[in-house]
């Protein structure tokens, strides 16, 4: 294994002493700047999650905040009954067993079925937790009042940032990460090379929901209140869609590049102009759409190297018109 | 009871069916997959609104102006936005992507835009709305005006496809672009007009579901969903298909509501989607994949 | 010649709609052998490929590897009983480099290879078909030829008992078409039966030890290279009535 070679340890460790000095902010900084800081680790979990299943295989999940309101319920519902880390043990393995009936009953196929089909959950789990809600246990909304500080959720997110950037790191160094490579670029290639594209599909699904869930578990105290409409409010999927593809899904850090400006503006513009978030949310779309497709990494990497890959494709062109 | 419930089932699901039919049309023909459907549909039932509560015009004379004015909008929303992301586009996967993405914009323009204008408020107007009975059930008036406008103007669709050239053309862009340039026929036209006669029947939806039904500005996506799922059971392209899923999925829904709980509709909606597409992802009546 | 059978094809049969592609298709590859599968355009011949990898799901029939049945499984699990192929229009990952592209035929093979033992034994079979100054290259910068050479060790890595070759000899020019075979002989030297979809007659008749010739989704000839390019069946089917 190649975990005490110094390209691994390398990297992790500024890692460390990034997250480490992260974790001084709440001495330097006042309660408005940490309300932000939060949102910003939040969105990076919940984006970086994302990527680490959509950017390689480019199936577009709008699940997101199905996983995150999951995470957010079940510390509503457990949340006085059980220890918190008791409770997120809950939230994940509910997060887990969700992920596993969707990845199996919709990975094996094709992209735009699986966007359609995610699209409409959020409507779906929303509708079937509300019924439940008033019919069953008649209590539609809950209050959550728990003993955890704005700085709790802080340091909680931070910690989870930090296991989700190694395990991304490691996974892009694994077996796993490879296979999911291959299946990226060619499906076919990757099935007749042995690999069992469902299986490795829904693990990665998994993996991802399961930091979502984990997410919406840790933020829920921040809200006292809780009910359907507000944990599972399918506006976050789409930010979070957009926030990854500005910043660019196929690399580990990609999506934190798209997080942090577009946190940023939604806050402002939100501030300034609250009843026109849906129009402002459109825009940033069609400005990623038609202006980044590659988002920042894509522009990055296009005039870091533009000479080689043109040289590559042009002897490329000429080799492919002798032989053809 | 019953016979209302299968009934106002019926009339549902011939607006679904309806508004599926442009849908598969515009995924089918022009390869876009235009989740901003839904938000057209309501956009015109807040045109049809309008005209009836400030300008006095009944529904169905609407349909006049409405029909050509987003017929003449999709051509410009196929022309402006979506002709540079298939000029860009290397494959059909990429194309389905980018068109979701950019669709995806438009949807929260649309309806940022309509929550300006008209808040989150449910709206209705009065037409038609005396009671009928029929088949032992009582029905409003307009329900059954709706269904009969859909039912015709579905037909009218339905014969432009089949009996007409610039039909054929259509049809055969739907099977195979590649092939279909090689006979001269403008494939970039042909998706053109089948993104324009796709949004007009979206429109013509949107008006009659205004009749009977109370919406919201949030209803777009509601509609896509429905549409998609439509398309999706009915086999992509297929227009009989998406008639006959659209009324499964009215009946099942009505049904549902009146005896279950109407809190379920989507649920129902979901399980039907849910058992097509483990059962025969390829749609009821779809061919299999080759 | 050895005369145990590997692969064996029985009742095979595949339709898409109406379209019969595969009738009956029955036909057995012994250990050691070149099989070539020979055919007009549209005689079912990739078809037949597509059907004993996996790629798609015959209607009736049986494919049986080392006594093995493995009709109708999942292409991964074809590929672990010993089964490599590589495609009519050739596959690389275009944007992994030649030595990924060859690390993932070893990553996920019965005896995985993974990390450092990899990474060595993909430079040595990258040596072994003549890509090592590439190894670095994305492979969608290679030339068309070192395209199709890397696709095959892709498939060689996998370690497989029969290797499918769907036209891994087309469109190459004169002098490419001589490297290829000898790579081809070498690979049959070493012991790898294979079975080569194939229309370039210089090959066939210098690399099959036999034929099996199919015509609108049948077998009609079986034998060696002179005996059935000799068939006036097959010359029908070929060039019409009229050659026969």
């Amino acid at each position: 294994m190649s975990i005490l070679k110094p390209d691994f340890i390398r990297p992790v460790g500024i890692g460390a002493v990034i997250f480490a000095a992260l974790a001084f902010l709440p001495s330097l900084v006042d309660s408005y700047y940490m309300s932000l800081a939060i949102s910003i680790v939040s969105f990076a979990v919940l984006a970086t999650a994302w990527s680490m299943f959509s950017g390689p295989t480019r199936y577009i999940s709008l699940a997101t905040v199905v996983f995150f309101g999951i995470g957010a319920y079940t510390v509503a519902v457990l949340g006085e009954v059980l220890t918190f880390p008791l409770v997120l043990v809950c939230a994940g393995l509910a997060g887990t067993v969700i992920a596993l009936l969707v990845g199996f009953s919709t990975l094996r196929l094709a992209g735009v079925y699986f966007v359609i089909f995610t699209f409409g959950l959020t409507e779906l789990v929303r509708q079937v937790v509300s019924w439940y809600e008033v019919n069953v246990t008649r209590e539609m909304g809950r209050y959550v009042f728990l003993d955890i500080t704005q700085n709790d959720i802080y340091w909680q997110l931070l910690a989870l940032f930090a296991v989700l950037l190694l395990t991304g790191f490691i996974l892009g160094r694994s077996r796993l990460g490879f296979a999911l490579r291959i299946i990226g670029e060619d499906e076919t290639v990757a099935k007749h090379c042995g690999i069992d594209v469902t299986r490795v599909k829904v693990a990665l699904f998994v993996l991802s929901a399961l930091f979502m869930t984990l997410t919406g578990a840790i933020m829920a105290p921040r809200w006292t209140y809780i009910d359907p409409v507000i944990a599972f409010n399918p506006m976050l999927s789409f930010q979070v869609v957009i926030m990854a593809l500005l910043g660019g899904p196929r690399r580990l850090l990609g999506p934190l590049l798209g997080v942090i400006p577009l946190t940023l503006l939604f806050e402002v513009l939100t501030a300034s102009f609250p009843n026109h978030f849906s129009i402002q949310l459109g825009c940033v779309f069609m400005v990623i759409v038609y202006l980044l497709p590659g988002g920042v990494v894509g522009l990055y990497e296009k005039y870091r190297a533009p000479k080689k890959r043109v040289l590559a494709t042009d002897q490329n062109a000429k080799t492919g018109g002798s032989t053809a | 009871m019953f016979s209302y419930a299968v009934l106002s089932g019926i009339t549902l699901g011939g607006m679904y069916a309806l508004v599926a039919m442009g849908l598969t049309l515009q995924y089918g023909v022009s390869r876009i997959m235009n989740l901003a459907y839904g938000e057209l549909v309501i956009v015109a039932s807040f045109i049809a609104f309008v005209f009836m509560t400030a300008l006095g015009i009944n529904p169905l004379i609407g349909l006049l102006i409405i029909i050509p004015a987003s017929f003449a909008l999709n051509w410009v929303i196929y022309r402006v936005l979506l002709t540079p992301l298939v000029a860009r586009a290397k494959n059909r996967g990429m194309l389905e992507v980018d068109s979701i993405l950019a669709t995806f914009g438009l949807l929260f323009i649309v309806q940022g835009v309509l929550l300006v204008w008209f808040g989150g408020n449910y709206y209705s107007y009065d037409f038609l709305n005396n009671a009928v009975d029929i088949f032992g059930a009582t029905i409003a008036a307009n329900r059954l005006v709706a269904l009969g406008f859909a039912v015709v103007i579905g037909l009218g669709f339905y014969l432009i496809l089949t009996r007409t050239r610039m039909g054929t053309a259509l049809r055969a862009v739907a099977v195979d672009p590649t092939s279909a340039r090689l006979v001269a026929i403008d494939v970039n036209f042909a998706s053109c007009f089948a993104f324009a006669l796709g949004g007009a029947m979206a429109a013509v939806g949107g008006v009659l579901v205004s009749m009977f039904l109370t919406f919201s500005t949030s209803m777009g996506v509601v509609f896509t969903m429905k549409a998609l799922i439509v398309v999706i059971m009915g086999g992509v392209g297929n227009m009989l298909g998406a008639l006959i899923a659209g009324l499964i999925l009215g009946v099942a829904e009505s049904l549902v509501a009146t005896y279950i709980d109407p809190g379920l509709t989507i649920a129902v909606t979901y399980v039907i989607f849910l058992l097509v597409l483990l059962i025969k992802p390829s749609g009821l009546f779809g061919r299999a994949a080759s | 010649m050895n005369t145990e059978i590997l692969l064996s094809i029985s009742g095979l049969h595949k339709a898409f709609g109406g379209l019969i592609a595969v009738n009956q298709m029955q036909f057995d590859v012994h250990q050691g052998e070149i099989l070539g599968l020979l055919g007009p355009n549209g005689s079912g011949k990739t078809t037949v490929m597509n059907l004993i990898s996996g790629a798609l799901q015959a209607n009736d029939g049986k494919v049986v590897i080392s006594g093995k049945n493995i009709t109708n499984l999942p292409a991964h699990k074809i590929s672990h009983s010993g089964i490599a192929r590589t495609f009519q229009l050739v596959r690389v990952l275009p944007d992994l480099d030649c030595v990924e592209n060859i690390e993932a035929g070893l990553a996920y093979r019965t005896k995985p290879l993974w990390g450092d033992a990899a990474h060595a034994a993909a430079l040595e079979l990258l040596d072994r078909i003549g890509l090592a100054k590439q190894a670095h290259t994305p492979a969608g910068d290679l030339t068309y030829i070192d395209q199709k050479r890397l696709e095959l060790g892709r498939a060689l890595a996998l370690q497989p008992k029969l290797l499918l070759l769907d036209e891994w000899l087309a469109g190459l020019n004169p002098s490419e078409l001589q490297d290829g075979i000898a790579l081809v002989r070498k690979l049959k030297n070493e012991g790898l039966t294979i079975i080569m979809v194939e229309h370039v007659m210089d090959a066939i008749r210098s690399l099959c030890d036999r034929c099996v010739v199919m015509n609108a989704g049948a077998k009609i000839a079986d034998g060696t290279p002179d005996e059935v390019l000799s068939d006036p069946e097959v010359v029908r089917a070929y060039l019409g009535d009229s050659h026969a």
